[in-house]
């Protein structure tokens, strides 16, 4: 990153190599590296995809050697994708970057905290990476539901490995969120209130507020996954006394919450996008901020609706159910609040703009289709099918991941002094659009038809869609290696960014500092009228 | 928006019923977009409830869609040079949180009737106990004599002419047309799922646990089945195979079977320890 450090005097004295970017305690440099970290997890994760897409472009088994080898592939797809893809960058690099900027505050409240939170996760990708190739692999999915993943089903280190790996990244997010909590609630600048906090800070809260209350969950549910596998206990085991349906409660009451963890903070984002480029203020803020927090009460009391199908009886799912549905209220809200703020305003399609619609429009998809799956009684035939595939990428990898690309062409002149060029940025939406609905969409087909997930072949009838599938995995992953062409030009060659490039529409505070930001934001506490 | 024209048109395939007496086959259709044709009451049920959803989810995704699209015309900053600065509008707001609740509640009534519908059988003919196994499938028939067999997939060598690759078994499971049954899954190892999607039915068998539900076939004819929850190296190929057929014809296969099976007969006098051995599990890496 190209900072400008004569612009800032003697003031702005930065450490070596080693102190700046292995020791570092500046929320900033922190920030880039879980970004940059994001982005190389990225190129694996979605390189498993490619080679997953290619062994089901056809029927029959033709590169993958058999259904453990698959498995171990789709399962680290899931992981790397949740872990370490879209939470490192939303949480770990916006979050770090702009939290304590939007607040007002010089730093995070523990900057060495910060520092270890990340350091996790390299320790944790390289173990979930390795176990990949040790012995068979941990092919259990990622939901690694006993007893598939106990050790007379998944013998040898892969599966503790994964295991291990998943309680350094948990460790790291816990870590992560104790940290945000503390300065989002004691570091505010003067009169920057809760009620005046921008909603990127509002989603960052609730977010942290959930990890904190759901990792430790699936901390304790895989510890005991642990000592089931290595030494002797039977927490899982029917055999012992244990039941395979707790491990699958304690899952989901982590995981559930856990796609809300992954969306909220695009929730904030989209929601600074649209305003800048509507060039008004956010529409019905205080709704659009207590739908967050609705979102996340909520998002804790509907887990089993993950167990349908795991003879949890009538009454309950009846409960769940309606939960479930109970969502759809606060999402609606904030959908409806977005196309107001759009309404009435004076819009810019930039990049960031075309990515926000975009998330829009494809979360309502991903959104009406959760409700269908809400219900129970289709769930009987579609749980575990490609539906619910097509679903969580239509909210994750279409969502969560356009907010994480709105916020890069959003941001990146701010973070990096350096405006990307818009001509090349339209051309990546675009063939993103394309690419990831022509991916998706055959999906809710092939749940349709009843296609079961986490299948290497298929009947033969399934072909046709799996095609088109694939061929449009092939322009989204184009489209993710042109992002990366982008990036480089935009840090090679893009134009000097000014403080504010967006103009009168972006009014939170990180635009009212340099591009990039001097490496201590404020030297005096801004005061917020 | 081309995500909601194809949604649209996936509307259209919904509504496939079998003619009513001639033998259906309940499998994937190439290029199908919708549910697969349905063979029984259940999954009637949960047709028609899908269509409605469907229907409700169509109309909001093109709702948003036309919003989105009149925003970025009627507003872009060519048209709209000076914003306004409008940011409530207590109306609104009340109406986009009471609306839809009132669409929830009307998707909701129906669906608690459906998940109730589907539970349980309150007087089921008699009952089968399905049992999970890497990598294939055990039935057991209390009611007719309480024997069991294995149903265990038919390797491409072995397929002739018309029959589904990945979707054949080779001891298929019977059921008279019109019975109600109900169905007691396990497992016998890791978790499977029971799955057959043109019977609307699926539970998942949990090694510890017996789940109950229940299918029935007013159409005969031939369903099939795939496990649905990962369970190992060979989970893409436990196929479940599901043959109903008249009355009489099920009779004699009973009969037929409880002979056949004899040894798998609770109490029977013959080596029950036999079977496994007689029929050796072949993995995938084999059929390559």
């Amino acid at each position: 990153m190209a900072y400008a450090a004569d612009a800032h005097g003697h003031d702005d004295h930065k450490p070596n190599f080693v102190n700046r970017w292995l020791f570092s305690t500046n929320h900033k440099d922190i920030g880039t590296l879980y970004i940059i970290f994001s982005l190389f997890a990225a190129l694996v994760g979605v390189g498993l995809s490619f080679l997953m897409r290619l062994e089901l472009q056809s029927p029959g088994l033709q590169i993958f050697a058999d259904g453990q080898m698959w498995n171990a592939y789709v399962s680290a797809h899931g992981l790397i994708m949740v872990f370490f893809v879209i939470m490192p960058a939303l949480i770990g690099g916006f979050g770090n970057w702009f939290v304590p900027i939007m607040i007002g505050a010089p730093d995070m409240a523990f900057p060495r905290l910060n520092n270890i939170s990340f350091w996790l996760l390299v320790p944790a990708f390289l173990l979930l990476g390795g176990s990949l190739f040790v012995g068979g692999g941990a092919g259990a999915g990622w939901t690694i539901y006993p007893p598939l993943s106990d050790s007379t089903y998944q013998p040898g280190p892969a599966m503790d490995m994964a295991l291990f790996a998943l309680h350094l990244a948990g460790a790291s997010s816990i870590l992560g969120a104790a940290n945000f909590i503390t300065t989002i609630f004691n570091m505010r600048a003067p009169g920057m209130t809760l009620h005046k906090m921008p909603l990127f800070v509002w989603s960052m809260l609730v977010t942290a507020f959930l990890l904190l209350l759901a990792v430790p969950v699936l901390g304790g549910a895989i510890t005991m996954l642990i000592t089931d596998r290595n030494f002797g206990t039977a927490f899982f085991d029917p055999a012992g006394g244990g039941d395979p349906v707790l491990f699958q409660h304690l899952f989901w009451f982590f995981g559930h919450p856990e796609v809300y963890i992954m969306i909220l903070p695009a929730f904030g984002i989209v929601s600074h996008v649209i305003s800048t480029f509507s060039r008004k203020p956010v529409f019905g803020y205080l709704g659009m901020a207590y739908a967050m927090v609705a979102i996340g009460v909520v998002g804790f009391v509907v887990w089993a609706h993950h167990m349908y199908t795991s003879g949890i009886d009538v009454d309950t799912r009846a409960y769940f159910m309606a939960a479930t549905m109970v969502i759809a209220v606060p999402t609606g809200i904030k959908i409806f609040s977005w196309i107001a703020t759009m309404w009435g305003g004076s819009i810019k399609m930039d990049t960031p703009m075309l990515f926000s619609v975009g998330f829009i429009f494809l979360f309502t998809v991903g959104g009406v289709t959760g409700v269908v799956l809400a219900n129970a009684g289709i769930t009987q035939i579609l749980h575990n099918t490609y539906y619910v595939v097509a679903h969580f990428h239509y909210v994750l990898s279409l969502g969560a991941v356009f907010g994480i690309y709105a916020g890069i062409y959003y941001w990146i002149g701010k973070m990096s002094g350096r405006q990307y060029p818009e001509r090349l940025g339209k051309i990546h939406f675009w063939l993103t659009f394309v690419g990831v609905n022509l991916t998706f969409f055959p999906m809710h087909f092939l749940g349709n038809q009843g296609m079961p997930r986490r299948y290497p072949d298929y009947p033969d009838a399934m072909t046709g869609w799996n095609m088109v599938a694939s061929v449009g995995s092939y322009i989204a992953i184009a489209s993710f290696l042109f992002f990366f062409y982008v990036m480089w030009v935009t840090l090679r060659r893009g134009e000097q960014a000014a403080p504010n490039y967006w103009g009168e529409g972006a009014t939170t505070l990180e635009w009212q500092v340099s591009s990039p930001p001097p490496f201590h934001t404020f030297d005096e506490l801004p005061r917020i009228r | 928006m081309m995500a909601a024209v194809l949604l649209a048109g996936a509307g259209t395939a919904f509504a496939q019923t079998a003619p009513a007496m001639e033998p259906m086959v309940g499998a994937p259709v190439p290029w199908a977009m919708g549910l697969q044709a349905s063979g029984g009451p259940i999954k009637d049920a949960i047709g028609s409830f899908n269509t409605l959803v469907f229907n409700i989810i169509v109309v909001i995704t093109i709702f948003v869609a036309l919003l989105l699209a009149w925003c970025m015309w009627r507003y872009s900053a060519k048209r709209n040079p000076v914003p306004s600065q409008t940011s409530h509008n207590t109306f609104l707001e009340i109406a986009w949180t009471v609306v839809p609740v009132l669409i929830l509640v009307v998707i909701a009534i129906p669906s608690f009737r459906l998940i109730y519908y589907q539970d349980r059988a309150r007087d089921a003919d008699f009952t089968i106990n399905v049992t999970g196994h890497q990598w294939y499938w055990n039935y057991r028939m209390p009611d007719h004599g309480n024997f069991a067999f294995d149903s265990r997939p038919v390797f491409d060598e072995d397929l002739t002419p018309g029959q589904f690759r990945n979707l054949e078994v080779d001891e298929p499971l019977l059921i008279p047309v019109g019975a109600t049954v109900r169905v007691l899954t396990q497992g016998a190892d890791v978790i499977h799922s029971f799955f057959i999607p043109s019977l609307g039915v699926q539970r998942y068998n949990i090694p510890g646990r017996t789940l109950e539900t229940w299918m029935r076939a007013d159409r005969p004819g031939t369903f099939y089945g795939q496990c649905n929850q990962i369970c190992g190296t060979n989970h893409w190929f436990m196929p479940i195979v599901i043959r109903a057929v008249p009355q009489e014809e099920f009779n004699a296969w009973a009969e037929a079977a409880r002979t056949r099976f004899a040894h798998t007969i609770p109490g029977n006098n013959a080596p029950a320890l036999a079977m496994p051995a007689a029929n050796p599990i072949r993995t995938a890496a084999a059929q390559q």
